[in-house]
């Protein structure tokens, strides 16, 4: 009979992590950022089915990297969540913190209790109701519940300090929509390579949109908003 | 409230109603007749070249007694489809809260928006839930229309209160007013009438079964209250401003008093 090896505590969580970080470095990463009407989400996504971006609820959007299977479990989860409470209480009492919390809750405990942590980091995006000031929100959930807010921007998935290097620099806040996506777009491209419209996947919260401040870039219309 | 998770056999999938019942929210329930109850009246609905149009009136009633003078009778459902109700009050209004619920929580659950058919059948699937209900008079009687993007058509569809849905060719009416609006537009109906005319002609069918069915409320001058109307077309569900809404009505009441002193 083998003995089993002691594994200390440090050792184990640092493995899981580890596990969880090289699969989310092998997808492509995503951006947000809070422009003049909204938020805009860019992501590098040669599918146009299976999305990385969706929307939540009215003001509220959702978006992963890692595991497809993984985060859409977790977008649908959080559809789920926000149109029951929108459904038990009003539509108004849905809100972005409390649903990164919740997310932060299960991620955590998935992370520590359960044979395998989640390979994935998802971005929670919220603006308010009001034109004429947005208040933008992000909540950038990690892998073992680690939550990061934000108002500006956020970037998520492999290789985040080389985009954020290349896209930190050029971030302004009140940005127009289409300087916004250019800036983004640059920064997940780099130098060496250009994406275009087909290897993007687009999408932006803003009240001009009704109701459902949610809606995607795509087709004609991303193609003449890029440089 | 925690994070809803299934397992793969109990997922609830992109059916809001099913998700609610595995969270266990109860459903009304009560032995005997519920009488007394508010009841909503008169709508119709009406296809002309662009679309669909729907037209409510805004009384509700609990036998003779006026329960509500303000109550909106005609919904958006989503982007391009709406409903319009009549029967039991509170029943109805909580039916297309959920309906409308369901075309969302489907839409953004499977990224794509149902089929006009599937719509309809939906909603046929939530009358037929509600029997129990109808049985002790609290009946739901939808009107349900849209603008069916595959087909480049506006459609309507009518229920009875088992959840039997019927497709209409042309127009649809439902309430206590019905009779006398369904002998206007009978009389009025052409094929590929205009958004105007056929605006006119919803208004003038909720005025005609106001005018002969007491649960039915006409325009209210002294409120300022009027039926609603709404169209549905190729870029999507749009109320009728109450301005227009105002001169339609004006209209019709003028061409009364003219035509025999207004009997």
């Amino acid at each position: 009979m083998s003995m089993p090896f002691y594994v200390s505590p440090e050792q184990m969580m640092e493995d899981r992590a580890d596990y969880a970080r090289k699969g989310i470095a092998r997808g492509r990463a995503l951006i947000a950022l809070s422009y003049k009407k909204g938020i805009l989400i860019v992501a590098e996504n040669p599918s146009n089915t299976l999305y990385k971006i969706s929307e939540i609820y009215d003001r509220i959007a959702f978006a992963g990297v890692g595991k497809y299977n993984e985060f859409d479990q977790l977008r649908i989860a959080g559809v789920r969540h926000a149109d029951l409470k929108g459904y038990s209480f009003s539509r108004e009492d849905v809100d972005a913190r409390n649903l990164a919390n919740q997310y932060a809750q299960m991620l955590g405990q998935i992370f520590t209790h359960e044979m395998k942590p989640m390979e994935v980091e998802i971005l929670v995006a919220e603006i308010s109701h009001q034109v004429d000031d947005i208040q933008p929100q992000m909540f950038h959930i990690l892998y073992d519940g680690t939550v990061k807010d934000g108002t500006d921007y956020a970037v998520l998935g492999g290789e985040t300090e080389v985009i954020l290097e290349r896209f930190s620099p050029g971030y302004k806040p009140n940005m127009t929509l289409s300087k916004a996506l250019a800036l983004s777009v640059k920064a997940l491209s780099g130098d060496e390579r250009e994406l275009f419209s087909d290897d993007l996947e687009v999408a932006e919260l803003s009240l001009k949109n009704g109701r459902r401040s949610f809606r995607r870039i795509t087709g004609d219309e991303l193609t003449d908003l890029l440089p | 409230m925690t994070l809803p998770r299934f397992s793969p056999e109990n997922d609830p999938g992109p059916d809001f109603s099913a998700l609610i019942d595995k969270y266990g929210m109860p459903a009304i329930s009560s032995q005997g007749i519920i009488e007394n109850l508010p009841h909503g009246t008169t709508c119709v609905a009406i296809k002309y070249n662009d679309g669909v149009v729907l037209a409510g009136d805004r009384r509700a009633t609990s036998g003779h007694h006026i329960s509500f003078r303000t109550i909106e009778k005609v919904f958006q459902s989503d982007s391009h489809s709406g409903v319009a109700i009549s029967g039991a009050a509170g029943p109805a209004v909580e039916m297309v809260k959920l309906f409308q619920l369901q075309l969302e929580h489907y839409e953004k659950v499977e990224g794509n928006s149902l089929s006009l058919e599937g719509k309809a059948n939906q909603l046929g699937n939530m009358i037929r839930q509600n029997l129990p209900a109808a049985m002790q008079g609290l009946a739901v009687v939808p009107i349900f229309a849209g603008y069916d993007l595959r087909e480049n058509a506006g459609r309507i569809f009518q229920y009875d209160v088992t959840g039997g849905r019927f497709e209409e060719a042309a127009f649809a009416t439902t309430g206590s007013g019905s009779l006398h609006a369904t002998t206007v537009i009978k009389m009025g109906f052409k094929d590929k009438l205009n958004q105007q005319d056929a605006v006119a002609l919803a208004a003038n069918a909720i005025f005609e079964a106001s005018d002969e069915d007491s649960a039915t409320g006409g325009p209210d001058l002294i409120r300022d209250l009027f039926p609603t109307i709404a169209v549905i077309k190729a870029n999507g569900f749009e109320m009728i401003s109450h301005d227009k809404v105002v001169t339609t009505f004006t209209e019709i009441i003028n061409s009364r008093k003219e035509q025999n002193g207004g009997t």
